[in-house]
C-alpha cells in the first residue's frame, strides 16, 4: 500500500480540484481550485523521486557520498513551478478582475448567459 | 446543457479519468525506489562543477535553458498582469484614507520587516549552498516590503515602491540571464554552458561557476515580479474606482 | 518513523485540498488555501525537499492567498448596480 499512496493522493488531489473547477460558481474560487490541481502535480514529481533513507540533495552540511540522496531533478523542477504558477495564477485573477468590471459579475453561469 | 446534463458528464470525464490515474500509478515505480538514474547523474555532474546545492545547479547549470522558458513564463504572466490591471478611462484613483494600526501591531510588523527582508537576501545569497536560491529568496525579499502596509498604510507603502523601478528591474533580471548564456557562447562554448568562471573551492560563496550570478539575476526578477504584482493588485483595491475622472486630478503613478 | 510522517502528512494534505474545494466562499477558501500551503510544506520536507518547501511556504501560505483576498476585495467593493443587483457577489 505504501509503495503507491503517494501517488493515489496526488491523483485524488487533482480529481477534487478538476471537479471543483467544473462546479464552481465564482471565478475567482475556480482558480483557487486550479491552484489545488497544481499542488498535485508538485505531489506526485516529489513522490517519484523520493528515496528510502534518502536526504536531501544538499552538500552544505553534508560528506559527498556518505549518503544515500533523494532525486534533485524533479524538485528543481517542482521549485521553479511552484513560483512560475504564482504569476500565473496572478494573470488569471487579473483576468477575473477584468470580467467583474466589463460584465458585473463572476458567475460562470452568468456569463454565459450573457453572451446569450 | 442542463445542470442535470453537465452534472452526468462530469461525473463520467472524472470516473474515467480517476480510473486511468488509478491504473497509472499501479505501474509507476514504487514510492521510495532505490532507481533513480537521473539524480544520481545530477548529483555527479553537481559535483563534478563544486556546486553544494544540487537543485540549484540543477536550475542554473544543467537545465538552466529549462529556467529561461520558466522565467520567460514568469515575465510574460507579469506584463499581462499589469497591462489587465492598469487604470482605464472610466476610472479615478482615489486617496486611500490613512488607516489607524494598533500599536503592538505597527510594533511587530516594524520588527519583522528588516528580519524578513535580510532572511530573503540570505536565501538569495546562499542558493547554491544550502536550500533556497532566487525563486524562494525573491518571494521572500518582496514579502517583506509589504509588511509596511501592515504597519503604516498603503501611502507608506507607496512610497518606498517606486513600481517603474522595479518594473525595470524586473526586466533587467531576465536580460542578465540571457547575457550571462551569450558570453558562454562568446567564450566559445554552448549557450548557457558553465564555463565562463572557475568554478571555485567547494562549499564556498563564489562556488559554481556562473550558478551565483544566474541564481542572483533570477532572485532579482522574482522579487520585483511580486513586487509589481501586487502593486497592481493592491492600487485596484485600495485606490481605483468606477466612474470618470473628472474633476479629480490623478496622482499619476499608474499612468 | 519516516513512512509514519509520510502518510501523516500525506493525509493532510489529502483533507486540506479536499477542504480548499468545498469552501465555497473565496476568502475562506484563500485561508484554507494558506493552510493547504502549509501542510504541503511539511510533506516536501518530510520528502527530503527542503528546497520546494521554502517555496511553497513563501508562495503557498503568503502570496497565492494574498492575491486572492486582494481580487475578492477588487470584485465584491465595485457596486452592482449595472444588471443582477449584489447576485454577481460571490455565494
Amino acid at each position: 500500500m505504501m509503495s503507491v499512496l503517494p501517488y493515489l493522493v496526488a491523483a485524488w488531489i487533482f480529481l477534487v480540484g478538476c471537479y471543483g473547477l467544473a462546479t464552481s460558481r465564482n471565478l475567482i474560487h475556480a482558480v483557487g481550485c486550479l491552484v489545488v490541481c497544481q499542488s498535485a502535480t508538485y505531489v506526485l514529481l516529489l513522490a517519484v523521486g523520493y528515496r528510502d533513507g534518502g536526504t536531501a540533495p544538499v552538500h552544505s552540511d553534508l560528506e559527498p557520498g556518505s549518503r544515500p540522496l533523494v532525486d534533485p531533478v524533479v524538485q528543481a523542477l517542482a521549485l521553479t513551478d511552484v513560483v512560475v504558477g504564482a504569476t500565473v495564477t496572478a494573470l488569471l485573477l487579473a483576468l477575473v478582475v477584468q470580467v467583474a468590471k466589463r460584465h458585473g459579475t463572476v458567475d460562470p453561469d452568468e456569463l454565459s448567459e450573457l453572451r446569450g | 446543457m442542463s445542470r442535470r446534463l453537465r452534472g452526468w458528464v462530469l461525473a463520467l470525464g472524472l470516473g474515467g479519468l480517476g480510473a486511468l490515474l488509478v491504473a497509472a500509478c499501479l505501474d509507476l515505480p514504487d514510492f521510495g525506489g532505490e532507481r533513480h538514474p537521473y539524480g544520481d547523474r545530477a548529483v555527479r555532474a553537481a559535483l563534478s562543477r563544486h556546486t553544494a546545492n544540487v537543485v540549484s545547479s540543477v536550475n542554473f547549470d544543467l537545465r538552466a535553458f529549462d529556467t529561461l522558458g520558466e522565467e520567460s513564463i514568469l515575465f510574460g504572466a507579469v506584463l499581462g498582469t499589469v497591462v489587465l490591471l492598469r487604470q482605464t478611462r472610466d476610472e479615478r484613483q482615489v486617496e486611500p484614507a490613512p488607516a489607524r494600526v494598533s500599536p503592538s501591531v505597527r510594533r511587530y510588523a516594524l520588527i519583522a520587516l528588516p528580519l524578513t527582508l535580510v532572511v530573503g537576501l540570505y536565501v538569495v545569497a546562499h542558493g547554491q549552498l544550502s536550500p533556497g536560491g532566487g525563486f524562494q529568496g525573491g518571494v521572500v525579499a518582496a514579502t517583506a516590503l509589504h509588511l509596511l502596509y501592515i504597519a503604516v498604510d498603503y501611502r507608506a507603502l507607496r512610497r518606498i515602491r517606486p513600481v517603474h523601478l522595479y518594473a525595470v528591474v524586473d526586466a533587467a533580471g531576465e536580460a542578465a540571464f540571457v547575457v550571462v548564456g551569450a558570453a558562454a557562447l562568446l567564450g566559445g562554448s554552448a549557450f548557457l554552458a558553465n564555463t565562463l568562471l572557475p568554478y571555485g573551492e567547494f562549499n564556498t560563496l563564489a562556488s559554481g561557476g556562473t550558478v551565483p550570478l544566474l541564481n542572483a539575476a533570477i532572485g532579482m526578477e522574482v522579487a520585483a515580479a511580486v513586487v509589481v504584482l501586487l502593486a497592481g493588485f493592491l492600487d485596484q483595491a485600495v485606490e481605483i474606482e468606477d466612474g470618470p475622472s473628472a474633476g479629480r486630478p490623478t496622482t499619476g503613478t499608474r499612468e | 518513523m519516516a513512512d509514519a510522517l509520510v502518510v501523516i502528512t500525506l493525509v493532510l494534505v489529502a483533507v486540506s485540498a479536499t477542504a480548499a474545494v468545498a469552501v465555497r466562499d473565496p476568502v475562506r477558501q484563500a485561508l484554507v488555501l494558506s493552510l493547504l500551503g502549509l501542510t504541503l510544506a511539511a510533506l516536501f520536507t518530510v520528502l527530503q525537499a527542503p528546497d520546494v518547501a521554502l517555496s511553497q511556504i513563501a508562495v503557498g501560505t503568503a502570496l497565492t492567498p494574498l492575491l486572492i483576498t486582494l481580487a475578492v476585495r477588487k470584485v465584491r467593493r465595485r457596486p452592482h448596480e449595472r444588471a443582477r443587483g449584489p447576485r454577481g457577489r460571490s455565494e
